[in-house]
């Protein structure tokens, strides 16, 4: 978690959560974290870094990386929004890099990756995490215990 | 001549009078068609793709067009009415008469957070969601609960921001080191834009943000920060001059509309005005610009806006 805060130590002394904020990893079942990382950052961008399956706050989180996206990859470059929860494409560095489906309680969570390799997801639009499990842990606090729906725009522009 | 007020200066009878206004809209099924533009182009643009409102050159030009629509969209209700701005540097408090029973209504409830009383709580019966991410039919906000953003901007984080000369840089997108637009927008440097909607939290913080109406006021500040950034800075000009694969260039068409430019939009004075602009000594939120010696308009005409 990027920080300790108030909200998640009252939550953790209700026993919502565990001891996840204080040790930066989570109370996971995370199907391979191979090993506990440390320092500032490395420890929430580690977590869940080949994916994650997880109860966190009574909602089930999943992520599975996925295939680069071949579209994306042909585009040069393109990372973004697949629409069907699932994201990918290139790092900052050109390299074709991951995909990911991210779901809670079995419905996909729209994730977007930044050029600088963070990212965004539909439930937190404004504001960057170092993977898709802090991503989608941050979904589940604020959704407040709604579930997701499969998203509705307006088309291509 | 529209001539937007801050929220904090508004009159009983003008906030009613925006409430009723922006009930009609969602009557009417016009509100949700702002909703759809604005979460179709947010949920596309991307750093390495094509974008036009957001983390882009043109993030600030086409929500000025956005809210132009949305202005003229309040007043086939009501032509008195324009839209109000929010100086969240000065209305910092979840106490605020912005989040009145009067006017938008205040936070939501520990439970889900939903809103509860206003014009926009669920249970009033008017403001039913429609275009939304989650199932839940209610407007949320925690306003000043998340942990990520405790505090609104501050006067001087503004004014830092507001302090750069350039307008923004390659490679035009969220990653941008330097420049003003992508500091205003609060990919980079103390996080402004982006901080607001972190702020009011619920659908605010989502992709589907204009469902609070707090969004059209906090874009209209946003938008009011521009233009003194223009003020303050003459010689500085909308960058880039010309489209690149993946941004509009000065005079390039803004989609979804395809009928204006960034050129067209350059100057606010030729679609509406602030209150500010008429009484640039007594707006309390001009005082430190003014302060300075650069009092009053100062600004030639729509070349050196630009």
């Amino acid at each position: 978690m990027p920080q300790v805060t108030r909200r998640r130590a009252l939550l953790a002394a209700a026993g919502v959560v565990s001891t996840l904020s204080a040790l930066g990893v989570a109370n996971s079942t995370a199907l391979a974290d191979p090993e506990p990382r440390t320092g500032a950052r490395g420890a929430d961008a580690g977590a869940g870094a080949d994916g994650f399956d997880e109860v966190f706050q009574g909602r089930r989180i999943q992520g599975v990386r996925t295939a680069p996206d071949a579209s994306a990859a042909r585009k040069g470059g393109h990372s973004g929004h697949s629409g069907h929860g699932a994201a990918g494409g290139q790092d900052h560095s050109g390299h074709a890099t991951e995909g990911w489906s991210v779901r809670i309680d079995g419905r996909d969570l729209h994730l977007m990756r930044n050029a600088d390799g963070t990212w965004v997801s539909v439930v937190n639009h404004y504001e960057t995490f170092d993977s898709p499990l802090a991503a989608a842990r941050a979904a589940v606090v604020d959704l407040k215990g709604a579930q997701l729906l499969p998203l509705q725009t307006g088309g291509a522009r | 001549m529209n001539i937007r007020k801050n929220q904090a200066r508004l009159s009983r009878a003008e906030k009613r009078r925006f409430v009723n206004a922006l009930l009609t809209l969602k009557r009417n099924g016009t509100y949700e068609e702002f909703v759809t533009l604005h979460s179709t182009f947010f949920l596309s643009d991307q750093d390495a793709g094509s974008r036009v409102g957001h983390r882009s050159p043109s993030f600030l030009p086409w929500h000025r067009r956005m809210l132009i629509e949305f202005e003229k969209a309040l007043q086939t209700v009501d032509r008195r009415v324009t839209l109000p701005y929010w100086d969240w540097t000065q209305d910092r408090s979840p106490a605020s008469s912005l989040w009145a029973p009067d006017f938008l209504g205040g936070t939501g409830r520990d439970l889900d957070g939903q809103v509860m009383d206003g014009p926009f709580a669920y249970g009033s019966g008017n403001w039913e969601l429609k275009v939304k991410i989650d199932e839940n039919p209610f407007l949320r906000r925690q306003l000043g609960l998340s942990p990520r953003a405790p505090e609104l901007p501050t006067k001087a984080e503004v004014e830092s921001v507001l302090a750069i000369d350039e307008y923004d840089t390659e490679p035009w997108n969220s990653t941008c080191a330097t420049g003003f637009r992508n500091h205003l927008e609060g990919w980079r440097g103390p996080n402004v834009h982006n901080r607001v909607h972190l702020w009011v939290g619920g659908q605010m913080a989502t992709g589907v943000s204009p469902n609070d109406p707090a969004f059209w006021l906090h874009h209209a500040f946003v938008d009011k920060l521009w233009a003194q950034w223009q003020r303050r800075h003459p010689r500085s000009r909308y960058l880039p001059a010309e489209s690149t694969d993946q941004v509009r260039g000065f005079r390039a068409t803004l989609p979804p509309w395809n009928d204006v430019t960034p050129a067209d939009l350059i100057d606010h004075r030729r679609h509406y005005f602030f209150d500010t602009d008429f009484f640039p000594f007594r707006g309390r939120e001009d005082g430190a610009a003014n302060a300075d010696g650069r009092g009053g308009d100062g600004r030639g005409g729509d070349e050196d806006a630009a």
